[in-house]
């Protein structure tokens, strides 16, 4: 990782990406899923990424989270260091074999943080996501919106510097998905998180985000880089303001 | 209770032919003994101690072959389900090894390892490892790569993504292959016996038949079969234990 020999300000970018671009190998000489992608993250900033299926949303993220190689182009993160990610995938991912409790600790376990610790840990966020009553429970017994609910859980548990959400909320029902919309919001504002979140929600991104990038079609390529300034904390009522409207719109037409 | 009510039905049945065979189809007892016969040459057996010491003999090369079979199936198969270059040039032996039965080269290694214990335990451990090899390497690559993607996000290191993904992912395939394993480990041992031993439920077998002591043959072949179902039943509690979250 390049580090950056201006002193740490404010403004010093968290995450820099430049020139990335993804080719996944097929029998017709590649699929180009992500094309020249470079946009700069500040710290504490909560992005929004939108665009068509295919655009390449989760293979962005994917590359940020080091699981894949960009095949041309780099990412730095300003403190030279990797942070610490909290990934929800557009799956809940849940090892079936263990209970709602046992997903959730499983950051602290990899982080080794002790016991007792790790078990107060988890209950303050299974009651967080509202599984009280289910902490026995196997994901086979769950809905899918309340596995992905224990995804969301185990991604905040470790206080992660960066978090990395594939359209968490898309399972969810209306309230809940509303409620949680809540919790990430003062989540993020009370502890110094940077938020990289994936949706096909447009009312979603102006809720939560600073900033909404959104793709185009495959290849994607950033079509439109929009930041805002909608006060913090966001009430319910901020989607009838006519500000709220305007930007709706205007994303509306970028997204087609 | 009424789980083993059909077990214990079909066991009374097959008891009660057996003694109604050999009371009026006019077999000789040394061919075909009676139900009575084969149990008071049980009782004879376990008072000498002759049938405890020669089981503990076979248990034991049964034990040591599965630990051995199994130790080095897990490890060669995990090493082969992550390694595709060592998978290519390993498998055309391990395919042409299962193409030799075990018992056309169980005499091999009586010559070369002595008819003691040792020779048997190897013959045990060869042929308990090809089908947990075989399953490990299944299991193995069947763990879902959403599971590796989850953990590499957490910078988990490689031991613990052998312990708390593939591990538990790869269980339930993997006991099905020590289920298989288990009970050829007894054929394993009892091969290796009858070629050349001087104790152990083989070497028993064979002394009954050379004395024409049919009812030790059968009281052999009957302590066989416990043991087979026995070391069976250990890996299905195994299974009801850890595989829980299956169904
Ligand atoms: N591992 C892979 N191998 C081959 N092609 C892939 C791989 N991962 C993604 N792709 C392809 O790359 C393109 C972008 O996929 P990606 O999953 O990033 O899209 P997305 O924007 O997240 O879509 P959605 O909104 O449907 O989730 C798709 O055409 C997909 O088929
Ligand atoms: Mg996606």
């Amino acid at each position: 990782m390049q580090g950056f020999a201006v002193p740490k300000m404010p403004h010093t970018p968290i995450l820099s990406i430049r020139n990335l671009s993804a080719v996944f190998q097929n029998e017709n000489g590649g699929l180009h899923a992500l094309e020249n992608i470079s946009f700069d993250v500040k710290p504490r900033e909560f992005v929004c990424v939108l665009g068509p299926s295919g655009s390449g949303k989760t293979t962005l993220l994917r590359i940020l989270a080091g699981l894949i190689p960009p095949t041309s182009g780099a990412f730095t993160f300003g403190q030279g260091e990797e942070p610490s990610i909290g990934m929800v995938f557009q799956q809940a991912t849940l090892m079936p074999w263990r209970t709602v409790t046992e997903n959730i600790k499983l950051p602290l376990e990899v982080k080794k943080i002790d016991e007792d610790s790790a078990r107060k840990k988890t209950n303050e966020m299974i009651e967080l996501v509202g599984l009280q009553g289910f902490e026995d429970s196997l994901p086979r017994d769950l809905s899918g919106g309340m596995a992905q609910r224990v995804a969301i859980a185990r991604a905040l548990i470790h206080d992660p510097d960066l978090l990395l959400l594939d359209e968490p909320f898309a399972s969810l029902d209306a309230m809940t998905r509303e409620r949680m919309w809540t919790e990430l919001s003062n989540l993020w504002q009370a502890r110094q998180k940077t938020v990289i979140m994936v949706t096909h929600s447009i009312n979603e991104s102006l809720f939560l985000a600073d900033r909404v990038l959104v793709l185009t079609q495959r290849p994607g390529k950033i079509k439109m880089d929009m930041e805002f300034d909608l006060p913090h904390p966001r009430k319910d009522e901020i989607r009838y303001t006519s500000q709220f409207g305007k930007l709706a719109k205007k994303l509306r037409g970028a997204i087609e | 209770m009424k789980r083993f009510t059909p077990i214990i039905l079909s066991t009374l049945a097959f008891l009660l032919g057996w003694d109604l065979l050999t009371r009026y189809s006019g077999i000789p007892n040394f061919i075909l003994p009676s139900p009575l016969s084969v149990w008071t040459r049980f009782l004879k057996a376990m008072n000498d101690g002759s049938l405890p010491h020669h089981t503990a003999i076979t248990l034991t090369e049964i034990v040591l072959g599965l630990v051995v079979g199994v130790t080095f199936a897990t490890v060669v198969g995990y090493m082969l389900a992550k390694s595709r270059s060592l998978e290519k040039v390993l498998s055309p032996y391990l395919v042409a090894s299962q193409a030799i039965p075990v018992i056309a080269i169980a005499p091999l290694l009586v010559i070369w390892l002595g008819d003691g214990i040792l020779s048997k335990v190897v013959i045990c451990a060869l042929i308990v490892f090809f089908p947990v090899l075989v399953n490990t390497i299944v299991g193995i690559r069947a763990v879902p790569t959403a599971l590796y993607d989850l953990m590499n996000s957490l910078h988990a290191s490689r031991a613990q993504i052998l312990w708390k993904v593939e591990a538990p992912a790869s269980l339930p395939v993997f006991l099905g292959g020590l289920r298989i394993g288990a009970t050829l480990s007894v054929i394993g041992a009892i091969v290796g016996e009858l070629v050349d031993a001087e104790s152990g439920l083989g070497f028993l077998l064979q002394l009954g038949d050379f004395q024409y002591d049919t009812p030790m043959v059968f009281v052999a072949v009957f302590t066989l079969i416990a043991l087979a179902l026995m070391l069976y039943g250990i890996v299905r509690v195994l299974e009801n234990k850890f595989l829980k979250w299956q169904n």
